[in-house]
């Protein structure tokens, strides 16, 4: 915990740049001047990395360094050959790395200070750095492993027998059958009115009337139960119009509701 | 009810099933018979058909949000042969924004990125939102009031995860002031050569995070 000496040793600063290939024996650091890189093969790489803290970890990792103890000086060399290949590439560099150069660089700086003699110990500049990168580290390391974990749909499939597509139970409609027929018999009773009048022997269709129902009711209001009959079509006539109603109610298309005993009924459509 | 007729009806529920079902849930199945079975007697039931699946290729899992029956992951090979498409991959950049939802929740997106190093793109947390693997349980009692966000039950079901408690443990972090508490003095000492490995083998002590008694709150 004292003072120590020499303070201005660079570590590992001569740490040679990796080879990236052997000719005939000797490494290559450079790249040959008329080497044809596809262009989009180098952005795919590059544009592999999450961000500085990854493309740092990237370049500690790849040259086996301890992560505690940074050469920061050929490091921030490396990291910055990167960005100017990413620049000359035209890969859009976010902020952060520019940010992460500039931190590298101050780092560089303090490190190069000597220290003061029998001052306080003073935290090493990379400590930040260090905590953030092993910060970094593993959560992408958690991802990994996250990625890794028995997953639905990749490893795991829900056995499942298919169910019928059948909805829970349809409920019975609130108003009572009772009901139903007595305001219809009061519909009944007028169409009585109009007998005497010689009714036509049309084909009367149950179908075509429920879309003539349909058409009358509507999801956003209601629709009065008597004024879906018209009285003067006869007996046959209105009974069709029940049939079709009631038809309607069972297909779930309509609804209908009744707010009072003996109070009217109204029909809407489903919605 | 015979132990063998509860089993029956548990299993029946499970395979109609379309997401894991709880105990509660299945309880409520019993409710209108006469004798009723216990709780007791359904986690029982629940046990026994999970024992009867040893050596087949479908197991009864418990998971987060209750019990299900899956396919063996040892399967997954030819299972996924039957479909023409891949199953889905995720990206690392989404991958480890979830990572760290997970272990850190609830967090911000600032905090994420303060990890990162890099923005959280909008579209992730979104994509997260929509899997139902995260959601928003608050708000950061700070200017701007961000929203915290943290994993769902869905997303232990998803992996296969019965708590938070289950996820693999986090990789130690090795302290700089003490692996290295004076720099230049380790440099005397041990001068650099071959640079350690750094990864540090995991401890038991770093199992989980302090918050891993969060449960996710589903719904």
């Amino acid at each position: 915990m004292t003072t120590t000496p020499d303070p201005t040793v660079e570590p590992a600063s001569e740490q040679a740049e990796m080879p990236f290939a052997i000719v005939q024996g000797s490494p290559v650091t450079v790249l040959p001047y008329d080497l044809y890189i596809p262009p989009d093969a180098l952005e795919v790489f590059l544009e592999a990395f999450e961000g500085p803290l990854d493309l740092l970890l990237y370049l500690i990792r790849k040259q086996n360094l301890d992560i505690l103890d940074i050469p920061v000086a050929p490091i921030t060399k490396q990291y910055m050959s990167y960005i100017e290949l990413m620049e000359e590439l035209h890969i859009e560099l976010a902020g952060e790395y520019l940010v992460m150069a500039a931190v590298l660089a101050e780092i560089k700086s303090r490190m190069l200070l000597p220290r003061p003699e029998g001052e306080e110990e003073e935290e090493d500049p990379r400590a930040e750095l260090v905590r953030r990168l092993q910060e970094y580290e593993r959560f992408k390391q958690a991802a990994e492993d996250l990625d890794a974990l028995p997953r639905l749909e990749r490893d795991l499939f829900a056995a499942v027998v298919e169910f019928p597509g059948r909805r829970s139970t349809l409920a019975p409609p609130q108003v009572t059958l009772d009901a139903v027929l007595s305001a219809f018999a009061e519909v009944l009773q007028r169409a009585d009115f109009f007998s005497h009048h010689h009714v036509q022997r049309e084909p009367l269709s149950v179908r075509e009337r429920m879309s003539l129902v349909l058409e009358r009711v509507r999801a956003d209001d209601f629709t009065e139960f008597r004024s879906l009959f018209t009285p003067e079509e006869g007996r046959a006539g209105v009974i069709v119009a029940l049939l079709a109603i009631l038809e309607l109610l069972k297909e779930g298309l309509i609804e209908m509701v009744q707010n009072e005993i003996n109070g009217p009924i109204y029909v809407k459509a489903a919605a | 009810m015979t132990p063998e007729k509860i089993r029956n009806i548990v299993e029946a529920a499970l395979m109609t099933a379309t997401e894991p079902l709880s105990i509660a849930r299945l309880d409520t199945m019993f409710e209108p018979d006469i004798d009723r079975p216990s709780r007791d007697e359904i986690r029982a039931a629940l046990e026994h058909l999970a024992g009867g699946c040893d050596g087949r290729a479908v197991e009864l899992k418990q998971v987060a949000s209750g019990w299900r029956f899956q396919v063996r992951a040892d399967y997954s090979e030819w299972v996924n042969r039957l479909f023409e498409e891949k199953p889905q991959r995720y990206s690392r950049a989404l991958l480890e924004t979830l990572a760290i939802i997970a272990y850190r929740q609830p967090i911000t997106r600032g905090e994420i990125e303060n990890i990162r190093g890099v923005s959280v793109s909008a579209g992730i947390v979104k994509t997260l939102q929509e899997r139902e693997w995260v959601r928003v349980v608050g708000h950061r009692d700070v200017p701007g009031r961000p929203e915290l966000l943290a994993t769902t039950r869905q997303f232990l079901d998803y992996f296969n995860l019965k708590s938070l408690s289950d996820l693999p443990s986090l990789a130690e972090i090795k302290d700089f002031e003490h692996i290295n508490p004076d720099l230049f003095e380790s440099l005397d000492q041990a001068p650099a050569g071959e640079g350690a490995i750094a990864a540090a083998p995991p401890v038991d002590e770093s199992k989980f995070p302090p918050d891993s008694n969060i449960v996710p709150i589903s719904g």
